[in-house]
């Protein structure tokens, strides 16, 4: 019961928002918001405090939904999926607090901004949740809807293309998928029962040429939605459409779905599959390594960079699980959550420079740091987390990996490990034009945060620095998580060629 | 035959009745609308009738019911199934059938809330108040004056339905032509009455008419054909003959491709499609809501009849046919509709993108194993048709609703800005169109999952995924609607909303709210849908 309560408390929580009164200050609104969504928080830490590592899926639910084509209302979490629901518990609150100040383009709608956004972390913590793959697709698409008005809805200039632009690319995904969802219904139905759960997917016996159209099915949805190149293009106008806090609830948590369900679905269900067409993946990740990180140093709008720098770590963290070995799955995983927050500082802050200047221009800003250090502080910290500065957060997880792909690709490691030095001039190229040098006219306006901004800022950058120096607790969670995925998909991590022994070590180079 | 003699006195047909009921209430209900539009004064008429049509529905869906819980098994059958042929083998009243009956019932009295809404003309039923008046002639304003009605619309509608019903269930090619013409006429007629814009009300009558009639013709000539190949019209005597057959059948492949070309165009299938956005556009709106939803539907179940039950032994001559129409009619549909600019044409197209997306479930033939549990062909298209009537009802509904001083404002633009206007209004049209849409969560998706997964069971997987492709590009469309009634900033002063009446106001509450409860707990429906089990032959 403790997932579905979970899952329920936000979406109750926008649904009393929808019938909130309008005429009231919207501030009652705001706090009725925060305070479901700090609930939901409060809810995940207890479950995360429940979570026992090595005990596989728990918080088990599992009842009848649609007997007629097998589907079940099955949910579950496993170290993957608490990773993935405690982000998301941990930023929407922030989130909620950034938007405080949003100015919309129609102020009466307060409440359904904030509704939609309680509904979309609902649905997420569901999707991370889902053990029956029709449930996971139901609100895999469901998603859509609130993400597709906060966008349309609440957005700035070319809103309203950037919404049906995302929305189109991810219904051609989510339907190529359900035409794998209906080929497995077929498959089940014919092997006997029709099922959709998880652990009867994972017996199923499948033909060769049919796993590789199934997977694919679902690969092309999930790598729409991560995204992978080429599939990006939705995402950096959608970024520079949206307001910063929908830009976050985006890139940082439902683009996860993306990656957190190719290691469930995809790698889980079809293991040959993932094998056969791994080498193509690889190859692709490493171009959107590369690809974003080039692209996001040409870019003027702020926003836009932001979500380039997002294409090239979501490269990385596809790398890390279409590697298949432990280390870099592992990796990957983590990274889901580093970048969850590393993006989330950089979007909420410089969506905060932008309400202050009017402008999303890198070239209208310019010494930013003489009037407001802390603002300027917080954005450093958030570039050199994204560029994996050692001592931050994302470092951890990115060097996994590498080391993790190295083992499996020499080029592709080496390639992919450029994009570290690109990210280096992305970020700080950056932060010189927009924080250092003279004051640009036009900038004098941009205010120092305020009390209410750093609240929303300091506990994504605290836990930065806080799992930079200690992501044991994190790893240990999804470890053992990450052990039967790469059983099924790989023949075991591959032996190191030059294996160290133990004390050989030290003093070996004297 | 034999020629009656003295010495063999013709046998008294067997007709069970009670079997027959509710297609008998509906037609008696249709006569005694005729004699009380003779026998009542003017004045009280249009209560009278909307009243009598009400009770007469819901009499036929009562007795729907009861046959259906009263439907027998039937014995030896190689597949669940449910019924027997009744009226010396003219009807079959069948599983199938009787849902169809039901769906095409409780279609008819959610359309007649919207014929007999007359509060948007100042009082007025939505058909013009003397047909036969030159359209802006002084005669026609004359007639306003005098608050004349056509009354006559509602003993049309039962006739037209007691024709769909009888379509559906009809067991030979004879009586499935009588049922197509009696469902047919009263349609084009109704066309033909709009109170306002009726030049383009009339021909769309017209052209409805010609090219209606034409494939009735098409129909007739394959009956007489398939008539020439098996020695009889009956449904389950063709069969006889197609199975046994050991020749390649030339004259059986020109009968079935005739039969085909006139129910695919009842159906709206490319490229027998030419009629719908003319028609869709043209016909008063609640006309057009009740002929979008439950001539389709009828339609169906008789392409499906005629096709799995006559047909079933040549499925391997016919099926290649239906999967190059299924997939013409589902791109060129989602295609045209995203250049539209009038709802109401714009919702044709869309039907006709739906009648391919149906095809793609009827094509595959999949009738199911022997347990019959599994989603089939036929389940999977009787729950498409019926949520997928059930919100086209809806739409047309709300279509109703946005006007300016001149009627019905179904040019798109003039919808920008509706959301800010009237957000429930808005909210309940774009939950149709995410239904239609096929977004998880409403019932048009658990719809389109439903044929999809009867296509993947019968073999026919490419199918299923030009299907899905065809849905993102419809999609787009609909997608299109929602911006322009919540992103756009209206046009001079919006859309003007007329207050709906109560009518209306629960005929599209009752469909967003099956619409929704539908998409999240299906399973009642299918369960039923899966119940009705296979065609009796």
């Amino acid at each position: 019961m403790m997932l579905t309560v979970l899952a329920l408390t936000p979406l109750v929580g926008a649904l009393v928002l929808a019938f909130w009164p309008r005429s009231a200050d919207p501030r009652s609104a705001k706090a009725v918001a925060l305070l479901v969504s700090v609930v939901a928080l409060v809810l995940a830490i207890v479950i995360a405090l429940q979570y026992d590592p090595g005990a596989g899926y728990q918080f088990v639910e599992e009842r009848e939904w649609i007997p007629a084509i097998g589907a079940h209302y099955a949910l579950g979490l496993n170290g993957i999926g608490l990773t993935l629901v405690l982000l998301t518990t941990i930023l929407t609150p922030l989130v909620i607090l950034a938007a405080w100040g949003d100015r919309l383009p129609d102020p009466s709608r307060t409440n359904s901004y904030l509704a939609w956004m309680l509904a979309l972390e609902g649905l997420a913590i569901g999707v991370f949740a889902a053990t029956d793959v029709f449930l996971f697709y139901v609100l895999f698409e469901a998603t859509l809807v609130p993400l597709y008005f906060l966008i349309g809805a609440y957005g700035g200039a070319g809103r309203s293309y950037a919404a049906v632009k995302f929305l189109i690319y991810n219904l051609v995904g989510g339907l190529l998928m359900l035409a794998a969802i209906v080929g497995l219904y077929a498959l089940t139905a014919e092997a006997g029962e029709p099922s959709f759960l998880h652990s009867d997917l994972l017996g199923l016996e499948i033909g060769e040429g049919t796993e590789r159209l199934l997977f694919l099915g679902f690969f092309i949805a999930f790598a729409i939605k991560a995204p992978l190149w080429p599939l990006h293009t939705w995402l950096p106008d959608a970024a520079a459409s949206a307001s910063a806090s929908t830009s976050v609830l985006m890139v940082s948590i439902v683009d996860k779905i993306g990656t957190f369900a190719m290691i469930r679905w995809c790698l889980e269900i079809f293991p040959g599959a993932s094998q056969w067409a791994s080498p193509v993946v690889l190859i692709l990740a490493v171009v959107s390594i590369l690809y974003g990180a080039l692209l996001a140093i040409g870019q003027d709008d702020l926003r836009r960079l932001i979500a380039f720098t997002s294409v090239s770590h979501f490269g990385f963290i596809i790398l890390g699980i279409f590697a298949f070995t432990t280390l870099s799955t592992a990796g990957a995983t983590l990274y889901m959550f580093n970048h969850g927050l590393s993006t989330a500082v950089l979007f909420l802050v410089t969506g905060m420079m932008i309400a202050r200047r009017g402008s999303a221009r890198i070239s209208d800003f310019g010494g930013v740091q003489k009037v407001a250090p802390l603002l300027a502080g917080v954005l450093l910290i958030g570039g050199l987390s994204s560029l994996s500065l050692p001592g931050l957060a994302p470092f951890v997880s990115e060097f996994m990996v590498l080391a993790g792909t190295f083992t499996v690709s020499r080029p592709l490691a080496v390639a992919a490990t450029l994009g570290i030095i690109l990210a280096a001039l992305y970020i700080l190229l950056m932060y010189r034009r927009t924080m250092t040098g003279p004051l640009a006219p036009g900038s004098e306006g941009v205010r120092e945060l305020d009390r209410r901004e750093v609240a929303a800022l300091a506990p994504a950058v605290v836990l930065i620095v806080a799992l930079g120096f200690v992501p044991q607790p994190l790893l240990s969670v999804i470890e053992p998580a990450l052990g039967p995925v790469v059983a099924a998909v790989s023949d075991g991590d591959p032996v190191p060629t030059h294996p160290v022994e133990a004390g050989a070590s030290e003093g070996a180079h004297e | 035959m034999i020629a009656p003699t003295a010495d063999t006195p013709i046998p008294a047909a067997q007709i069970d009745y009670v079997a027959l009921s509710p297609l008998l209430v509906v037609a008696g209900f249709a006569v005694l609308g005729l004699v009380l539009e003779a026998a009542l004064p003017r004045r009280r008429r249009f209560l009278v009738q909307a009243v009598v049509t009400a009770v007469g529905l819901v009499i036929a869906l009562v007795a729907s019911v009861m046959v259906y819980l009263d439907l027998p098994d039937v014995a030896e059958a190689e597949r669940v199934a449910r019924g027997a042929v009744e009226a010396e083998g003219a009807v079959t009243v069948d599983g199938p059938g009787v849902l169809t009956w039901i769906v095409l019932v409780v279609f008819a009295l959610l359309s007649l809330g919207l014929f007999a809404e007359r509060r948007f003309e100042a009082g007025l039923s939505p058909f013009t108040g003397r047909a036969a008046d030159v359209p802006g002639s002084r005669e026609e304003s004359e007639a306003v004056t005098h608050r004349l009605e056509h009354t006559e619309v509602f003993p049309l509608v039962l006739f037209a339905l007691s024709g769909m019903m009888l379509f559906a269930t009809a067991n030979d090619l004879i009586t499935m032509f009588v049922a197509l013409e009696v469902l047919s006429l009263p349609l084009y007629v109704l066309c033909a009455v709009a109170r306002r814009r009726r030049l383009i009300s009339q021909e769309a009558a017209l052209k409805y008419f010609l090219l209606g009639a034409f494939s009735s013709v098409f129909f007739l000539y394959g009956a007489a054909l398939a008539y020439g190949y098996a020695g009889s019209l009956n449904l389950t005597l063709i069969d006889e003959a197609v199975t046994a057959r050991s020749d390649s059948g030339g004259l059986l492949l020109v009968a079935m491709a005739m039969i085909a070309v006139g129910l695919l165009f009842k159906i709206g299938a490319v490229p027998f499609h030419a009629w719908t956005p003319d028609v869709y556009q043209g016909a008063p709106t609640p006309v057009t809501a009740f002929m979008a939803a439950a001539t389709k539907a009828a339609a169906f179940v008789a392409l499906m009849r005629v096709f799995f039950v006559a047909f079933g032994g040549a499925s391997w001559d016919w099926r290649p046919t239906i999967w190059v129409v299924a997939v013409l009619t589902m791109v060129f549909g989602s295609i045209v509709a995203i250049a539209q600019t009038d709802v109401k044409r714009m919702l044709a197209y869309s039907s006709i993108a739906h009648a391919g997306f149906l095809l793609v479930g009827f094509s595959a033939a999949y009738l199911g194993v022997a347990d019959g549990l599994s989603v089939t062909s036929v389940s999977s298209v009787l729950f498409y048709l019926f949520v997928y009537g059930v919100a086209t009802i809806g739409a047309f509904a709300i279509v109703t609703v946005v006007r300016d001083s001149a009627g019905e404002t179904t040019h798109l633009a003039r919808w920008a800005g509706l959301g800010r206007q009237s957000p429930w209004l808005a909210g309940a049209f774009t939950l149709f169109m995410l239904s239609f849409a096929g977004i998880p969560l409403t019932a048009g998706f658990i719809g389109k999952w439903g044929v999809f997964a009867a296509a993947w069971a019968g073999g026919t997987w490419p199918l299923v995924v030009i299907g899905v492709l065809a849905s993102a590009l419809a999609a787009y469309f609909y997608v299109r609607v929602v911006v322009l009634m919540f992103f756009t900033e209206p046009v001079g002063d919006g859309p003007a909303v007329a207050a709906p009446g109560v009518l209306t106001t629960v005929v599209i509450a009752l469909a967003a709210i099956a619409t929704v409860v539908l998409g999240i707990v299906p399973g009642p429906m299918l369960d039923v849908v899966q119940h009705a089990g296979a065609f009796v032959r």
